[in-house]
């Protein structure tokens, strides 16, 4: 009797706390750690500023971030997924087989993508996109000819560059900035250099060549970090001839260790992102389970307060930290105030 | 002539003699003599480890105990604040309503010295959500002078600290400019700031990593806290329940030795394993909320119970077999006997075992990661059970996390939780001491 007695209550106990967590009562965020920075200065304003509870930002890289946003709908799961990339048409299909189909796209603003080195080592103070790429694709132009990447030295391709080993430590694929990565600086040193024609009169199709070009060398010169940029920041303090890809707003943070090199001649700076004179800048998102408005409370002030202007205008705290605001902000107001999802009208 | 060989002293040999050792004695003895100096060699090792760790960690932590405050008098009227109640970003408007405040404070006390807005919020950081609060809460103190006591930026607390000078100051940095060393010696001059111990690190909860001064362990302290009361609750008897029916009452067969092969293998399961078992069956099965205390308490608890069955089994085994038959012997009954003298002999060591669980779990974020305890969540639980269900952060979680931003005071209050979390370990295990006296008994 006595048994079935405690049963009983232990599965009472355990019904109560089911209903306990229907009841969500805070946003809950996860995905890019580039946009964690910005989420959580966000996020402590929203609760100082409002009744609503400090919404809970997880870190976790934006693809990771993005999954757990497409698990489903329902309390259980999250209510926006922060990235530092646009959302894939994959990504999107997967939302919809789970029945995640209304996403608000909401873009934050920009960051620049710097390299920098350690301050006390080798002046690497100028670089462009093909000496990047001459550094670190495993297949490069040597004199006309494709050949496997014999660069051991910065000094080999380009003789401005300094003579010391090339080691470089570069974001994770699970990381939103990867893509950036290669697609503003390796795709793009790719084709300057003139190892994408080669590829395609060697007879690769274009969409293969196109792949090959983001390719990264296997030998030990180029490191990917997977976690975050204080990773990172500890690799180049280690040694002393590497160069590491940094965000702009944790470069500044850090400029008593870290020296920036310029790309293409353009200083990394808020002003020069701003204005698209510097060339590694990429816009920052976060993504609102429309379902979820309206059940969680206080997830549609949020996103509105995310990106009003005395928040993530060029005098706001965001801006203070290193985000490039976005000109056409006041769209994007409209669009939250409207619900307006992607791809749809409604 | 054999014996005689033998029995008789050999010539080539010295007399045996207690006072003098022979040589093979005296090799021995060395070799003793080494294998002390080899012990004594480990456990200085040890000490030396322990002691240059726990250096590095007080002469990086404590700092974080203290703070540079500035001092200031502010008064608020009811105008001003019904005013700054209608805005969007209220704070910000505190914030103004502070700037104006500080300049004639600053007027007062002869300080001729010119500052804008970006220099005080360079300064001082985030001074709208203080105040902000603190009316909110106080509607009262509204049109009478309060003293103020604000944090310091991180910048200014490590120039006071002398870990910034003003050689390390970077042309162009946005954060910190060389007019304000003089603006912050003179105000330093004016006795406006000085070093106080840092309760908000104590007490308070994290914040965006744009105000590491503010940030404060309390509120993962309170989640650990109630992770570990779970883990208590659910593992302890469970765990003590199934060691005594395997010990004491289960027959032996294969059955029950698939299963001791099992628990042992559990012991050394990875932790990140029982965090996706933890997602999957608790957040997405059961339903339970994400973030919260019980859901990682109750992913502690798988990893807890294994640690603990096997050390209550071994201090179960190690009650002499004499006591259950006397027990027997005067007719207890099985039970009787495990209950009345077994358990309270085995106590001290299920104790031990359970402390050691505890404090195992105390330390783990892997687990935490996957069911969302390691982020931003800078909240207190408003009643008692709501510290089981809302979210919350453990101390691991958090010190993790503020090792991951790039602000150096975010590295300082890192080092500064693993002070907390070696003071919460440690007043556990003395628990853990003190019960363990009272119940030990001796045979």
């Amino acid at each position: 009797m006595s048994f079935v007695k405690l049963t009983a209550s232990a599965l009472t106990l355990s019904a109560m706390a089911a209903t306990t967590a229907v009841a969500r009562d805070q946003v809950q965020i996860a995905g890019s750690s580039t946009v964690l920075p910005y989420a959580s200065i966000v996020a402590e304003a929203f609760g100082e500023n409002f009744d609503f509870p400090t919404p809970v930002v997880e870190s976790g890289g934006s693809s990771a971030g993005l999954k757990r946003f497409c698990q489903g709908v329902g309390t259980e799961h999250t209510d926006i997924a922060n990235a530092s990339r646009a959302i894939r048409d994959k990504e999107i299909s997967a939302c919809a087989a789970n029945g995640v189909t209304d996403i608000i796209e909401v873009r934050i603003g920009y960051d620049g993508i710097v390299f920098a080195s350690q301050i006390s080592g080798p002046a690497y103070t100028a670089f462009t996109p093909s000496d990047i790429f001459n550094a670190l694709a495993p297949k490069v132009m040597v004199d006309g000819a494709l050949v496997d990447n014999p660069h051991t030295q910065w000094s080999d391709f380009n003789a401005d560059l300094p003579a010391a080993d090339i080691l470089a430590f570069i974001p994770g694929t699970k990381h939103g900035t990867r893509e950036v990565f290669e697609e503003q600086v390796i795709a793009a040193g790719c084709e300057a250099t003139g190892a994408m024609e080669a590829m395609i009169s060697g007879g690769m199709s274009e969409d293969d060549a196109e792949d090959a070009c983001l390719s990264v060398r296997t030998d030990g010169r180029s490191v990917d970090i997977d976690g975050d940029y204080t990773e990172t920041l500890a690799s180049i303090d280690a040694n002393a001839n590497a160069v590491g890809v940094f965000g702009l707003a944790f470069y500044e943070n850090n400029t008593d260790k870290l020296k920036v090199a310029t790309m293409s001649g353009v200083e990394p700076t808020t002003e020069t992102i701003a204005a698209g004179d510097y060339p590694v800048s990429r816009p920052l998102y976060f993504y609102i389970k429309k379902a979820h408005i309206g059940v969680v409370p206080g997830l549609k002030e949020f996103a509105q307060f995310f990106v009003a202007d005395p928040v993530a205008g060029p005098d706001g705290p965001l801006a203070a930290y290193g985000l490039v605001s976005d000109p056409e902000l006041a769209e994007t107001q409209q669009m939250i105030a409207d619900e307006q999802t992607m791809g749809g009208n409604s | 002539m054999t014996d005689a060989s033998l029995n008789s002293p050999d010539a080539s040999r010295p007399a045996k003699s207690l006072t003098h050792e022979d040589a093979r004695t005296k090799k021995r003895n060395a070799s003793e003599r080494r294998f002390r100096m080899y012990g004594v060699a480990a456990i200085g090792t040890g000490l030396f480890f322990l002691l240059a760790l726990l250096t590095a960690i007080l002469s990086a932590g404590l700092p974080a105990f203290k703070q540079a405050v500035v001092e200031v008098p502010f008064t608020l009227t009811q105008e001003e604040y019904d005013e700054a109640e209608k805005a969007l970003l209220k704070t910000g408007v505190y914030t103004e309503y502070f700037i104006t405040s500080l300049s004639s404070t600053m007027d007062a006390e002869g300080v001729e010295i010119e500052f804008d807005k970006k220099a005080v919020e360079r300064l001082l950081g985030k001074v709208g959500g203080e105040l902000r609060t603190y009316y909110r809460e106080n509607e009262d103190d509204l049109g009478a002078p309060i003293a103020f006591e604000l944090a310091a930026a991180s910048r200014v607390d490590r120039y006071l600290k002398g870990t910034f000078t003003r050689d390390d100051l970077q042309a162009g940095n946005r954060f910190f400019m060389p007019e304000d060393f003089d603006l912050i010696d003179a105000m330093r001059e004016a006795g406006l700031v000085k070093q106080v111990f840092n309760w908000n690190f104590i007490t308070g909860v994290d914040t965006g990593v744009d105000n590491p001064g503010g940030a404060g362990i309390g509120a993962s302290v309170l989640g650990s806290f109630f992770m570990m009361l779970v883990v208590l609750v659910l593992s302890l008897p469970i765990g003590v329940a199934a060691s005594i029916y395997l010990e004491e009452f289960a027959p032996k067969n294969r059955f029950t030795d698939f299963i001791e092969v099992n628990i042992a293998n559990l012991a050394a399961v990875p932790s990140i394993v029982f965090g996706i078992l933890g997602l999957a069956v608790f957040i997405q099965f059961a339903h339970l909320p994400q973030s919260a205390p019980l859901v990682g308490g109750l992913v502690l608890t798988l990893m807890t119970l294994p640690t603990i069955i096997i050390s209550t089994r071994a201090s179960l085994k190690a009650v002499p077999p004499s006591i259950r038959d006397a027990a027997l012997g005067v007719g207890a009954s099985k039970m009787q006997a495990v209950f009345h003298h077994v358990l309270p002999l085995a106590a001290p060591g299920i104790l031990t075992g359970t402390i050691i669980g505890l404090a195992q779990a105390l330390g783990e974020t892997a687990p935490l990661l996957l069911i969302g305890m390691v982020g931003f969540v800078a909240r207190y639980p408003e009643t008692f059970v709501e510290g089981f269900f809302e979210p919350n952060s453990a101390v691991p979680a958090q010190i993790y996390n503020w090792a991951a931003r790039s602000d150096a005071v975010f590295t300082e209050k890192a080092w500064g939780g693993i002070i907390v979390l070696l003071l919460f370990l440690i007043t556990m295990n003395t628990i853990a001491v003190i019960l363990r006296r009272r119940f030990e008994r001796r045979w």
